[in-house]
């Protein structure tokens, strides 16, 4: 389990405690688990000195601040016009078969969360998606889940 | 003898088509082999379609290989680098030989790109030898004073690169007039338009050239900090980027006293985004730096005044500031010599959708929207029909076939509807539905709407709901008028960009495809055949074997017929899924 309180210790070390420290901690945290759970939110209140609705308005705005439990591997298909044009439907049909969930869900053994994203800036190269920080272009269905299985196996 | 230079690709597009399995190859081979030649990498030369690229340069010239995996890879080392015998049939480009990719180059003139693909993007000397911080030298030797190089700008002509076109010399000037203990100037990396791409590619290809048209803009109007706003989508253009800002105030071109101007003290840091895409929009941009939501603010007070933790800002996009260094180094005059008269210099596009080249060019502005797709793209995939392109993304307009001539310059195509916008050019054919393409870039503002407005917040919900109702086969009439009217009402009462343009694609379609509407709308008939809810599925008696696939794959059960006999799909309770037709083997699935 990542230790939260260090990660909030070392992200203050180079950000500071300064309001424009929020977004960078909140990262520094996501990076490591993938998302905020309402502990660490208020963890990072109190540091901040800020109220911890604060933390958690700023940090729902943005997408990548998860503030809902994610998997190990957070997988976003871009959902866009370009990837839809060249078959995004296919590969996340193709992955929710594979993964047995919807996107937007989360497998039971918590190791692969399901997402579609707003463009990824991929758009000669769809359909696209994102496994944590990795970019995977031109899928097809089958690439999608060879690129999956390999995840699980890792 | 010159030692021949092999130099791979490896821009983030040509890294995941395999860039760095080939370039490992061919390490391997230069090692165990102990051949004789300088393997370098570089970004995007903006031929994604032919990634994994390889260029090899040796005393002949210049030949660019396109489409190399680890096979040619060897093949071209052995070839050509041993054996000094080039392999043609892999050539893409040379000014030796004439190649079926000659037309993407033609026509192109690269400013903004002028390196990518040219150097390392890691390496300082590559940067310095083409020209790289000559600009920023010559100000601090020739002490070429602020007002001049803002005036320099102006008289390039040079308008802002991120959407809004205003000319980016008379904001200098604004920030400049602006009086205050501290500036700042802020790069807008945050590119989401959906078909859009080109930043990406120059951070990754070219980061110094974004970073010296940052210092030159810092020393124009005076700034003391400096931010790059890069979204958090792009990793290796963050990365390029924090090691371009290292090797720069190594160098000494930040820091303080930069290249001896007393008293110009200048750092830039990078501030990742965290996905949301109205971070884009300058004031949103700035809350979000200042680490809150990234909401939009009403403008006056403008940037230039009131910005950054309220201090005058200027703030420009990651293509605005590339050009910079090349402007001050060939004059303005030089710069201004291409485009037309109100639209100065070049743009770059990114190409995608159905056209063969999908990749990025840099053409001079007043060049025709035909010419781009049909000759530097290539045409459209499969030579299909082209029907429409969208230019700008969710906040542009389609512009259709028949004003396929229209020159790109920001007047002719607002004229159209559309934007000029960042660049992003998605091409459309005949199979492409256009009230789903309006669709789609309304599901994408609908849901990256901040939902300070109640208009863009819940308008742009229920024009997304009747669009997709038509869509659905459940269209009524009188929808056309409504999504006129909420548009409408949409725009005018929406602060930002985003609210006062998401209409634009809808309003563009309706004005160029109504009677694609009024087909969805009045007849059920998707005349695209994309909307699968409004197809037709019927047996062509004919063709059927009577296999029974079909009966067995239909989620619904509503194919009846025995084995051998003739299959008949019951109409009534028939979801258009569309199964029948793709398990069909013997083409017996109708649709219409
Ligand atoms: C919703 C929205 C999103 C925007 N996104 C971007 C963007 O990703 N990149 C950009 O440079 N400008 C974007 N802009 C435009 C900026 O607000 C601003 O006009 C621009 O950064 C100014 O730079 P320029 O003058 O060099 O174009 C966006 C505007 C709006 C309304």
């Amino acid at each position: 389990m990542a230790d939260v309180q260090k990660i909030i210790g070392d992200a203050v070390k180079v950000h500071g405690t300064e309001r424009k420290a929020l977004m960078p901690i909140l990262q520094a945290i996501v990076q490591e688990k993938n998302y905020l759970s309402d502990e660490d939110m208020i963890s990072v209140a109190n540091v901040l000195d800020l109220s911890s609705a604060e933390v958690f308005g700023t940090a729902s705005f943005y997408t990548f601040l998860d503030t809902e439990e994610r998997g190990e591997y957070v997988v976003r298909v871009c959902k866009t016009i370009s990837c839809h044009m060249a078959g995004k439907d296919e590969v996340i049909n193709a992955l929710e078969k594979n993964l047995k969930i919807k996107a937007g869900e989360t497998t039971v053994d918590k190791k692969f969360t399901l997402l579609t994203a707003n463009c990824l800036g991929w758009c000669h190269k769809g359909p696209v998606m994102l496994v944590n920080d990795e970019v995977y272009p031109e899928l097809t269905p089958q690439k999608a889940v060879e690129i999956i299985q390999e995840h699980k196996n890792r | 003898m010159e030692t021949t230079k092999v130099i791979v690709g490896l821009g983030s597009c040509g890294i995941a088509a395999g860039g760095n399995k080939v370039y490992n190859k061919i390490k391997e081979m230069k090692e165990l082999e102990n051949i004789d030649f300088i393997l370098d990498k570089t970004s995007c030369v903006g031929m994604c379609f032919r990634e994994p690229l390889v260029e090899i340069i040796d005393e002949t010239g210049a030949y660019l290989y396109g489409d190399i995996d680890e096979k040619k890879a060897i093949e071209i080392i052995d070839q050509h680098v041993q054996k000094l015998t080039p392999v043609k049939e892999y050539i893409v480009h040379s000014d030796l030989y004439e190649t079926r990719d000659d037309n993407f180059f033609k026509g192109q003139v690269k400013i903004a790109l002028r390196d990518c693909g040219f150097i390392n993007p890691e390496n300082l000397d590559e940067y310095e030898a083409r020209n790289g911080y000559v600009a920023l030298k010559n100000i601090a030797e020739k002490g070429i004073s602020q007002e001049d190089i803002i005036q320099n700008v102006l008289d390039s002509g040079l308008r802002g690169r991120g959407g809004g076109g205003f000319p980016t010399g008379l904001k200098w000037r604004f920030a400049l007039n602006s009086e205050a203990d501290e500036k700042y100037v802020i790069c807008n990396a945050d590119e989401g338009d959906p078909g859009a791409f080109m930043d990406r590619s120059l951070l990754e290809g070219d980061p110094h050239a974004v970073i010296e048209g940052m210092i030159i803009a810092a020393f124009a109007i005076g700034a003391t900090g400096g931010v790059i706003y890069c979204r958090a989508e792009y990793p290796l253009a963050i990365d390029r980027l924090n090691i371009a800002l290292e090797q720069a105030r190594k160098a000494g071109y930040l820091g303080s006293d930069i290249l001896g101007i007393t008293g110009f003290n200048l750092d830039i840091y990078v501030k990742e985004g965290a996905g949301a895409f109205v971070c884009g929009e300058e004031t949103a941009l700035m809350a979000s730096v200042e680490g809150k939501r990234g909401m939009p603010n009403k403008r006056p007070p403008f940037p230039a005044e009131a910005g950054l933790w309220g201090k005058p800002t200027n703030i420009n996009n990651v293509e605005t500031f590339a050009n910079i260094p090349w402007i001050i180094v060939n004059g303005p005059d030089a710069y201004a010599a291409y485009g037309t008269e109100k639209s100065k210099g070049t743009k770059v596009f990114a190409l995608t959708g159905k056209i063969k080249n999908g990749g990025l060019v840099e053409v001079p502005m007043g060049i025709t929207i035909r010419e781009v797709i049909f000759n530097l793209g290539g045409g459209i995939q499969d030579d299909k029909r082209f029907k429409a392109v969208q230019l700008g993304g969710p906040s542009g307009g389609c512009i259709p076939e028949h004003l396929i001539d229209t020159p790109i310059d920001y007047d002719s195509v607002n004229a159209t509807g559309a934007i000029m916008g960042s660049g992003g050019m998605v091409v459309m054919d005949e199979t492409t539905c256009m009230v789903d393409m309006a669709r789609f870039f309304l599901d994408f503002t609908q849901k990256e709407s901040c939902g300070k407005c109640t208009f863009c917040r819940i308008g742009t919900k229920r024009m997304l709901e009747i669009l997709t109702r038509i869509c659905n086969a459940e269209g009524e009439e009188g929808d056309i008028e409504k999504l006129e009217e909420l548009a409408y009402h949409i725009k005018d009462a929406s602060l930002c960009g985003l609210g006062q343009t998401a209409p634009n694609p809808v309003l563009t379609t309706i004005r160029y495809f109504r009677d694609e509407y009024e087909a969805h709308i009045r007849d059920k008939k998707c005349p695209a055949k994309s909307c699968k809810k409004l197809l037709t599925y019927e047996v062509i008696p004919e063709m059927c074997t009577g296999c029974t696939v079909c009966a067995k794959n239909c989620p619904v059960d509503t194919i009846r017929g025995a084995r051998k006999e003739l299959h008949f799909i019951e109409q009534d309770k028939c979801t258009h899924c569309g199964v029948c037709f793709s398990k069909c083997k013997f083409d017996a699935i109708r649709v219409y």
